[in-house]
């Protein structure tokens, strides 16, 4: 077993955000914790969203920005009695701008297990192309 | 210290030193009113965070495990407490990646939830749906509220 492996997760607060635009559904709203790569070809972006349905999923790529929007479906625990609370659920939102062309046809979403795993194909002519010179 | 527990107060076990506080955080906030609307959110600190919440017959535990897989989770009931414990995993990327962010980070994890009362642990019930960890804790029968009808 490697250190990385061993070490034990630390609990991170969930950060609130003001919502983006003033909603007609009162709620709160978080920013989800992502990573972010890229290769020579496309860009890829996990993002932790729990609780939300690949339905009440959004993401829009739009002038460069993406935007991801998740809804979610608070559990029904109007007859429970609350005993502790240390987490509070809502709206799953953030936006990124993007400096490389995407290939808006071939973007890929999946979502397992509350992660979203995103990928932005960059369009072929970013992708750099090694040329091969002839000797002649 | 005058330290006093006014016996009908659900006691956490595990976590004593903050019960006491977030259960006088309670009060102050239910002589608010603020209690229906906004719940405190004082936290134990470690993860995963959970919510606790009980009805007539069940305790309910809720905790967010996004990337958790139902395999790499140990439940484990016992008396009056519940012990949450696994891994979170995150898949190694090809060398070729560059990184512009890691929020997210992978590790173990353990848990001891400490219920207010007894349970039944041969009907836990444990579902992961979505990253959110629900356990269904049936109460023991004996604490269990009854109805004492009136005649």
């Amino acid at each position: 077993m490697t250190a990385a492996e061993a070490k034990e997760l630390q609990l991170k607060e969930k950060q609130e955000i003001a919502s983006p635009a003033e909603q007609t559904r009162p709620g709160l709203v978080f920013t989800p914790d992502v990573d972010i790569f890229e290769t020579e070809k496309e860009i890829t972006l996990l993002a932790d969203i729990p609780g939300v349905k690949s339905d009440d999923l959004s993401i829009d790529l739009r002038d460069n920005v993406l935007t991801l929007l998740g809804e979610i479906t608070p559990a029904d625990t109007s007859n429970e009695e609350m005993l502790l609370v240390e987490y509070q659920t809502g709206k799953y939102y953030r936006q990124f701008t993007l400096s490389e062309v995407i290939d808006q046809n071939k973007i890929d979403a999946k979502l397992d297990d509350g992660v979203l795993r995103l990928t932005l194909p960059k369009v072929e002519k970013a992708t750099p192309k090694k040329i091969t010179v002839k000797a002649g | 210290m005058i330290f006093r527990r006014i016996p009908s107060t659900p006691s956490f076990g595990f976590r004593s030193p903050w019960s006491e506080l977030e259960r006088m955080q309670r009060e102050m906030d239910s002589l608010f009113g603020r209690f229906s609307e906004a719940y405190p959110q004082i936290s134990a600190g470690v993860f995963p965070a959970i919510n606790l919440s009980e009805d007539a017959d069940n305790y309910y535990v809720r905790a967010e495990l996004p990337g958790v897989k139902a395999d790499n989770l140990d439940i484990q009931a016992t008396g009056n407490s519940l012990s949450i414990a696994g891994e979170r995993k995150i898949a190694a990327e090809s060398d070729e990646v560059r990184y512009h962010r890691r929020e997210r980070d992978a590790g173990q994890f353990s848990r001891m939830v400490g219920l207010p009362g007894d349970i039944d642990t041969q009907k836990v019930d444990a579902k992961l749906d979505c990253g959110i960890l629900t356990v269904k804790v049936p109460k023991a029968e004996a604490a269990k509220p009854r109805q004492i009808s009136v005649s």
